[in-house]
């Protein structure tokens, strides 16, 4: 009886290659439930190239998914995660006999799964050090892509792989990249088609197409990883001081009016940048079809103040009183109120000490004591 | 002194008096939250800011003395219009009663410079001295001002119908120097003029209790009590003889 199983067995791995699953499994059981993964159709053998017959030697040679998964594998060879001790393919796509379909929900690159599958490295604070990684992850998960894919599910919503690429990563810094500079309103658009159409008819997008590598990119403004929502507070309190990263002398001038000082204490319902200026098609005033433009700044601030007129609209929310050739009268007013206060409240705080002085150590302070207030009734 | 005269004499009416606090307490508050805004970018203010209720409050607030102040303000001016328009109360518009500025002021002013250095005696006041002229003026200029400039902002595009836009620029920078000026002048002048100079240190009450003792009238104000011990005018703002409510 043994011996016809035995022999039955030899033939099944000698003769019959394609049928050798069960005979693998005789010995191999706990891996039967290979038959689960996405590979279940194959033969052991199909991966196993190496092992043409029983019995065969103990030490084999790794698998090769490139003979099947060529493509990927050229890609991964020329990707960041392509140097040594970077991450092979079953350290994204999981156990050699489990690996699942990347459309079966409990699969490591399933879209709500490949956030934590990346971030067991760049989520790692040892191995972000050692590798010099920024550490994303957390920031990532914050962020309303994070929040959306994790939270709620939406597999719409952008995870790593969606801007990063799978195999074909490449460093930012490479052109190819699709986080390059140039590339991120590319990447950002093929989900937000709309605001990567306003943008590359914007300014912004014009210079960025003209070739100017420091015009900004999407990521300029809503940041790589904790993008947050637009209507976000604390996201809004920070844009004004982005966009005067550029615009220094507009932020400076910006900040002396009456909308600045009211952002400053949180409060949004005043104008910030995009409120006049638009957001994704930024124009200059010179445009016709700016909101800024003399054309449209009726209806810009009439946004806010309802009965704007073309009086109101000669206000200029960045009027800068250092610049006499284009704002004379303010500047000059702001001399006057600064020669003003200096002299009136220069003299009198004189006067008072002066006072004080006369008062408290004059000889009337010793001679009639009786004038202390404590003797008035 | 003869025990028969009366020790107390009125000093300011009780409406002057209410108006007065009116005048305080929006002037406080209006200053409280403006300079908040003034100097929103300072991190320190950004945080008291917060304690008070945010920019939403603070605004209110403003908006709220700005309105109650204003309403003060025109009270006085109906107050003069009636005195002197209707009452034919001169002694309003010139005299020592006035608030207007007379010679003698610009004589005080520089005797009691001349004072300070010890090159003279302290010039005998009548009833407003010059720095109670400044205080008055000051005031009633700084509200002109800082109500119109502030009233252009808060209806600008109904005031852009009658100055041009480019003028809220201008109201803006008023508005905040001027009201620092304010601020400067009652805290750095007005409370030591009157309230903390080592002869009144720490309060003069008269403003709050409407009177002034003789002693205080005769130091303070020689040239009035002399004035109306000499035309026997005294009996007339005797606390006695003025029975108000305070």
């Amino acid at each position: 009886m043994k011996l016809w199983a035995l022999a039955l067995l030899m033939f099944g791995v000698t003769g019959a290659a394609g049928a050798a699953k069960p005979d693998c499994l005789s010995c191999h059981s706990e891996k039967a439930s290979a038959k689960a993964s996405v590979h279940g159709d194959l033969s052991c053998t199909g991966c196993h190239t190496t092992i043409q017959s029983f019995p065969h030697p103990e030490k084999q040679t790794a698998v090769d998914c490139a003979s099947c998964h060529s493509g990927n594998a050229a890609a991964l060879g020329k990707s960041v995660h392509a140097a040594p001790g970077g991450p092979s393919c079953l350290s994204c796509h999981g156990g050699a006999h489990s690996i699942l379909s990347a459309k079966d929900p409990k699969s490591t690159v399933y879209p709500s799964n490949v956030p934590r599958t990346c971030g067991a490295c760049h989520g790692n604070a040892e191995v972000a050090k050692r590798l010099n990684l920024p550490e994303v992850y957390s920031l990532y998960m914050d962020s309303i892509h994070g929040f959306a894919l994790t939270q709620d599910g939406l597999l719409v919503a952008a995870n790593c792989s969606s801007c990063h690429g799978s195999h074909d990563i490449l460093s930012s810094r490479d052109p190819k990249s699709k986080t390059n500079h140039a590339n991120i309103p590319a990447t950002c658009g093929t989900c937000h088609a709309g605001p990567l159409q306003a943008y590359s008819s914007g300014i912004h997008g014009q210079m960025l197409q003209a070739g100017a590598t420091e015009a900004p990119v999407c990521t300029n403004c809503h940041t790589t990883h904790q993008i947050a929502r637009v209507g976000n507070a604390e996201f809004q309190m920070k844009t004004t001081a982005t966009c005067g990263g550029c615009h220094k002398d507009q932020l400076t001038t910006y900040r002396d009016t009456f909308h600045a000082q009211v952002s400053a204490l949180g409060f949004r319902q005043t104008a910030r940048c995009w409120d006049c200026h638009g957001q994704h098609d930024i124009l200059p005033a010179s445009d016709p079809m700016s909101t800024i433009a003399p054309a449209h700044l009726i209806q810009t601030c009439g946004k806010c103040h309802p009965g704007a007129n073309a009086s109101f609209v000669k206000f200029d929310p960045h009027a800068d009183s250092h610049d006499v050739a284009h704002f004379p009268a303010l500047h000059y007013s702001a001399v006057f109120m600064n020669l003003l206060l200096a002299s009136v409240l220069g003299f009198f705080a004189l006067h008072t000490v002066l006072w004080f002085i006369r008062s408290r150590f004059g000889p009337e302070a010793k001679a009639e004591p009786k004038e202390s207030p404590q003797n008035r009734t | 002194m003869d025990d028969a005269k009366p020790r107390y004499y009125i000093r300011f009416s009780l409406a002057q008096r209410y108006l007065h606090w009116a005048l305080a307490g929006t002037f406080l508050g209006l200053a409280f939250t403006g300079l908040q805004l003034r100097f929103s970018s300072a991190a320190w203010i950004q945080s008291i800011a917060r304690a008070v209720g945010g920019f939403g409050a603070i605004l209110f607030f403003h908006k709220f003395c700005a309105i109650l102040l204003t309403v003060t303000f025109l009270i006085h001016v109906a107050d003069l219009v009636w005195r002197i328009g209707f009452k034919r109360e001169w002694s309003l518009l010139w005299g020592p009663n006035s608030m207007v500025p007379r010679w003698k002021d610009i004589l005080d002013f520089f005797g009691n410079l001349k004072w300070f250095f010890r090159l003279g005696p302290q010039p005998r006041f009548d009833r407003f001295a010059y720095w109670d002229k400044l205080d008055y003026w000051g005031v009633f200029w700084g509200m002109a001002i800082i109500g119109l400039s502030g009233y252009a902002m808060w209806f600008g595009s109904f005031f852009a119908r009658l100055i041009p836009g480019s003028w809220l620029n201008i109201a803006l920078l008023i508005h905040g120097e001027e009201a620092i000026l304010a601020t400067g002048w009652i805290f750095i002048v007005h409370f030591f003029n009157t309230h903390l100079r080592p002869e009144n240190f720490p309060m003069d009450l008269t403003i709050f209790t409407g009177r002034l003792s003789e002693e205080e009238l005769k130091r303070m104000h020689p040239e009035e009590y002399e004035r109306l011990a000499a035309s026997g005018g005294l009996q007339a703002i005797a606390a006695e003889n003025n029975r108000t409510p305070s």
